[in-house]
């Protein structure tokens, strides 16, 4: 399954089905998901003050991203002088020539990845691979799904849709041997030892950031599996590309951000490994590349400062908001047809990708707060859904039928005569339709549902009638 | 006598007027003096809720036109008690004379259960006998309002036990037009939330919404009894 770059309603409709049906992939999801929700609640209740904290990070993000340019040349002058190159780029196009270029001027033809959520968002891999060089993902999820060919469903577990099963077979067919599915042990040392070869013999190593420190010039990353260390020391030349919204001032901003992501990624305290990097290898260094090179990718980002979305670059991609979302809990991530599923993806989806291209996921909500609540940034995503919403019916993006029933609506509601008159109309016209329990239309709305009837009398004629006692 | 302006919202009047009829009741009993408002048709949320700001501004103003002579408004659901009282302002924003007109109304707009409890301080004495119940909580009312103690504080006063499902504040899958523009993904959710509330062995599953109560009837098995708060407390009134 590729990535379809697009998420009409009919395709997320068709997809979340599909996923619905599922039950092996329900089971993965409401496990991973409940999992991932449990470990935050518990690792927030075991910070003291844990509330105060995310209003206190809140202020933070608002005010680095009041002052982002002044912040980004800080970072760029600070980690240049630790002898970093910045590379500034307008486009994903603009990055994946960035690297392609620094690829060729190595004659790199083996790369080694850490996770990144930006690099799928450029098609990183893709681009790669059509120019001879091959991408291998570290990370035991992203793996997971490049054996799969298939984009991510999670911003943090990439391969949470999978059970051990589908893994084992994944794995059996990469090494040409079956590997029974119940030793995950067996399975990871198997993805270890396969692994290990590749971070020796590539020529770069690849990987995203988590934030980038304006004080220092440090790009720090978390990992859980120490693929992030290997991927950025063992190959001579490390590239590392990051959205310019994770710009952090200081490192004291630095360790609130960090108490806070891996609590509400995973529910753990810290990640096992936060791995910081200013600057390449020194001459008394026993190892580390020799070349750093951060790219900063906007692709789209400056545009939402000032805008009612900005709030939303306060993101720190730790996927709290996927795990509450009654929604992606059953269309699972690939409905929504890019990297970035669930809350956060269906705002920050259509604002980088394309409105059109992917106007089901502001409706992909039921509203409901979930993720709001659970997000450490406090990001307001519903507000932002209705103002997406807002935008569709503005650029007409929805079925003129739809548009012209909502008008038709808002028109019959307008005045209490109005709607008298047409709800008279509307009992009457569905004593063919009517049965014990509810409505049953000949046209299929609700899949299945069964719609509510008018009452034979409105509480308000109850009322006139003086049947209210 | 106290007077209390209801209002009934669109789905209580339309397809479940019994509830209206039940939020009366429980007013009286409370004491109060109730008014309603014929004017009054629909909030505007679901309107507001699928993007349609213009049409959604025009019922605000023409609801805050109509409510705000009162000196307070009770409201048999929780998403509208929202609309009123979270979202005009929003909506209104722009609009110095009508943001305050909004202010004010959402000042002294009420849903059922919390103003039974906590403007009232009703206390209803126990039925001669009562269901065991389980309580959903739907989103807005839960976490733009902060409610649910209220219901299930009367549900427990009148001598419903309450049996608390997995999830209680997990969304039953309606969202209004959400439900028919993702009926598939929409009714998925609902069957959680249904199956939650069916692992409790309560007699019924209780919401102070209408929205869910309709969204939740729709695809409950035919021994899986959904009611509206107003509904449970008036019957056990009568049974007192
Ligand atoms: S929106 Fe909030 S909860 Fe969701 S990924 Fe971003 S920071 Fe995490």
């Amino acid at each position: 399954m590729s990535n379809p770059s697009s998420a009409t309603m009919s395709q997320f409709r068709h997809s979340a089905t599909v996923a619905i049906a599922d039950i092996q992939l329900q089971g993965a999801l409401t496990g991973a998901t409940n999992k991932f929700v449990n470990g935050r609640i518990t690792a927030l209740t075991e910070l003291p003050h844990a509330n105060a904290l995310r209003d206190h990070f809140k202020k933070i993000r608002s005010a680095t991203l009041a002052n982002l340019a002044h912040y980004l040349e800080l970072f760029e002058e600070r980690a240049t002088t630790a002898g970093s190159q910045i590379h500034w780029a307008q486009t994903g196009q603009d990055a994946v020539d960035i690297v392609l270029n620094i690829a060729r001027q190595h004659g790199v033809k083996l790369v080694t990845k850490s996770k990144s959520m930006v690099t799928e968002e450029i098609h990183l891999n893709a681009a790669l691979e059509a120019n001879g060089i091959t991408p291998v993902e570290t990370d035991l999820g992203e793996w997971i799904i490049q054996l799969a060919g298939e984009p991510p469903s999670h911003i943090i577990g990439p391969a949470i849709h999978k059970t051990r099963h589908q893994v084992a077979e994944l794995f059996s067919k990469e090494v040409g041997r079956p590997l029974p599915a119940d030793d995950i042990d067996g399975l990871t040392a198997e993805a270890r030892r396969l692994l290990r070869t590749q971070f020796l013999a590539a020529g770069l190593g690849i990987s995203g950031g988590n934030l980038a420190i304006a004080e220092t010039g440090t790009l720090v990353l978390v990992t859980n599996e120490g693929n992030g260390r290997l991927v950025t020391s063992a190959p001579p030349v490390h590239i590392a590309i990051i959205g310019i919204e994770k710009i952090c001032p200081d490192w004291d901003a630095a360790a609130t951000w960090l108490a806070l992501l891996a609590r509400s990624a995973t529910g753990q305290p810290m990640s096992i490994y936060t791995t910081a990097i200013t600057g390449p290898r020194r001459a008394n260094d026993p190892d580390g590349p020799e070349e750093v090179h951060i790219i900063l990718l906007d692709n789209g980002r400056s545009q939402l400062a000032g805008t009612p979305y900005e709030e939303i670059l306060q993101c720190i991609r730790c996927g709290a908001c996927l795990n509450v979302c009654p929604v992606y809990k059953k269309a699972g991530g690939h409905a929504y047809g890019s990297p970035y599923s669930g809350p956060i993806g269906a705002v920050v989806t259509p604002l980088l990708f394309g409105l059109e291209e992917y106007a089901a996921l502001p409706q992909a909500s039921t509203l409901c707060g979930a993720c709001k609540d659970a997000c450490p940034a406090r990001i307001d995503l519903p507000r932002m859904l209705l103002q997406l919403r807002q935008d569709e019916v503005a650029a007409r993006l929805l079925p003129w039928r739809e548009r012209k029933a909502e008008e038709f609506a808002a028109f019959v509601l307008g005045r209490e005569g109005r709607m008298n008159f047409f709800t008279k109309l509307g009992r009457w016209g569905q004593r063919p339709f009517q049965h014990d329990d509810g409505l049953k239309l000949p046209v299929n709305v609700g899949d299945g549902r069964t719609l509510p009837s008018l009452a034979p009398k409105p509480f308000r004629q109850l009322w006139d009638e003086g049947a209210v006692e | 006598m106290k007077k209390v302006a209801l209002c009934v919202t669109c789905i209580v009047d339309q397809i479940m007027p019994e509830v209206g009829v039940a939020t009366v009741k429980l007013l009286r009993r409370a004491g109060y003096e109730v008014e309603f408002p014929a004017a009054q048709t629909c909030c505007g949320q679901p309107f507001f809720n699928s993007g349609f700001a213009p049409q959604a501004r025009d019922l605000a103003k023409r609801t805050i036109e109509i409510f705000e002579p009162y000196e307070a408004v009770v409201l048999p659901s929780g998403s509208c008690t929202t609309m009123m009282r979270v979202e005009y302002a929003h909506l209104l924003a722009d609009d110095a004379a009508w943001h305050g007109r909004a202010q004010s109304l959402a000042a002294k707009t009420f849903e059922l259960g919390e103003f039974l409890v906590q403007q009232a301080g009703w206390q209803p004495a126990p039925a001669a006998s009562a269901p065991s119940v389980t309580y959903h909580d739907s989103c807005h009312m839960c976490r733009l309002l902060g409610l649910g103690g209220d219901s299930r504080q009367l549900l427990t006063a009148v001598g419903c036990t309450l049996h608390e499902m997995a999830e209680a504040d997990r969304c039953c899958g309606f969202g209004g037009l959400f439900s028919l523009r993702m009926p598939e993904v929409s009714n998925a959710m609902t069957a959680v939330k249904l199956d939650n509330a069916a692992q409790t062995k309560a007699d019924i599953l209780v919401t102070a919404d209408p929205g869910c109560l309709m969204q939740m009837r729709g695809l409950a098995a035919e021994n899986q009894h959904v009611e509206h708060l107003a509904t449970v407390l008036a019957a056990a009134l009568e049974n007192q």
